[in-house]
């Protein structure tokens, strides 16, 4: 069935086999409004979040909206999963947690990496972190279960 | 004892719908009383996330209902005060019908001198049937705005 091999899935893990999985973040509009883009280096995957004027929610500080670094934390563990599980579907988000650490400033990127807690056969438990300039300073943390079948 | 001012809601409304991420996403402002406030928000093709079924990337959801809870809480707090968003869970209940407009209802359930607790939903037609379970807790005060800390 064509639908199937040219499915969304398969082409995000074609993309994983060649090595290509930063391009992945073309393939998902959302992406592409906040700015969600994907770096792949030898100590592994790294999630950003560009600075964008449109992200902003504080015009004082200026922050960024609590909504959107959700979503970058909510897209990193869904990335680290698909990035390092054997996966035959994508993982389903059952919910999210997250810590609101320090502000989150609307001028610099944000960069978001998960750490797989658990894996089980069913559910997956993933750690998220977030920072800006400093990795030590988290700006925000989350943890995230996932359906795997 | 005198009640404290609090800031006007209509103040309130027009400040929260001409913040950028908002208005990038096209969040509305339905209804906003002092503890409660409903945003609905559109579907839209740049909001996808998953091509294939036209399933709405999860950011959006974060970022509607906590715009909903910041409002319900901004609602509460005495004039001049700021609100900062410390924790908020997300439980995803069901997936959200592609094409059809999203609500975010949150409600202030309890308040003290410091914490404002807020629950919500994202839901389609009705909050008895809900595609998101929402519950979060903002910091009042200025300590969680000071980029310094």
């Amino acid at each position: 069935m064509s639908e199937t091999t040219n499915s969304l899935f398969h082409q995000f893990i074609a993309l994983k086999r060649a090595g290509e999985f930063e391009q992945i973040s073309d393939l998902i509009p959302y992406a592409g409004v906040v700015g969600l883009q994907l770096i792949v280096e030898s100590a592994g995957l790294t999630t950003v979040l560009r600075n964008r004027p449109d992200n902003i929610a504080n015009t004082v500080l200026p922050a960024v909206h609590g909504g959107v670094v959700g979503a970058l934390l909510e897209h990193a563990g869904i990335m680290h999963i698909i990035y390092e599980c054997d996966i035959t579907r994508f993982p389903k988000i059952i919910n999210l947690s997250i810590d609101y650490l320090r502000p989150c400033l609307g001028t610099l990127d944000t960069y978001a990496r998960g750490y797989t807690i658990k894996q089980g056969r069913r559910v997956t438990n993933v750690r998220i972190e977030a920072w800006q300039n400093d990795s030590s300073r988290l700006v925000a943390a989350a943890h995230a279960h996932f359906l795997m079948d | 004892m005198k009640p404290e001012k609090r800031y006007s809601l209509s103040g309130l409304k027009k400040t929260f719908a001409e913040l950028p991420q908002i208005r990038r996403l096209g969040i509305q402002y339905l209804k906003l009383e002092r503890g409660h406030c409903l945003l609905q928000v559109g579907y839209s093709q740049e909001m996808v996330g998953n091509q294939d079924t036209g399933l709405i990337h999860g950011g959006i959801i974060t970022t509607l209902l906590d715009t909903a809870g910041g409002s319900a809480a901004f609602s509460t707090v005495a004039d001049g005060s700021s609100v900062a968003t410390l924790d908020l869970r997300l439980d995803y209940l069901t997936q959200a019908k592609p094409g059809a407009a999203i609500m975010g209802l949150a409600e202030c359930y309890h308040q003290t001198r410091n914490i404002v607790f807020v629950r919500g939903y994202a839901y389609h037609h009705s909050s008895k049937k809900p595609i998101a379970n929402f519950v979060a807790s903002y910091m009042v005060g200025s300590v969680g705005f000071n980029p310094d800390v």
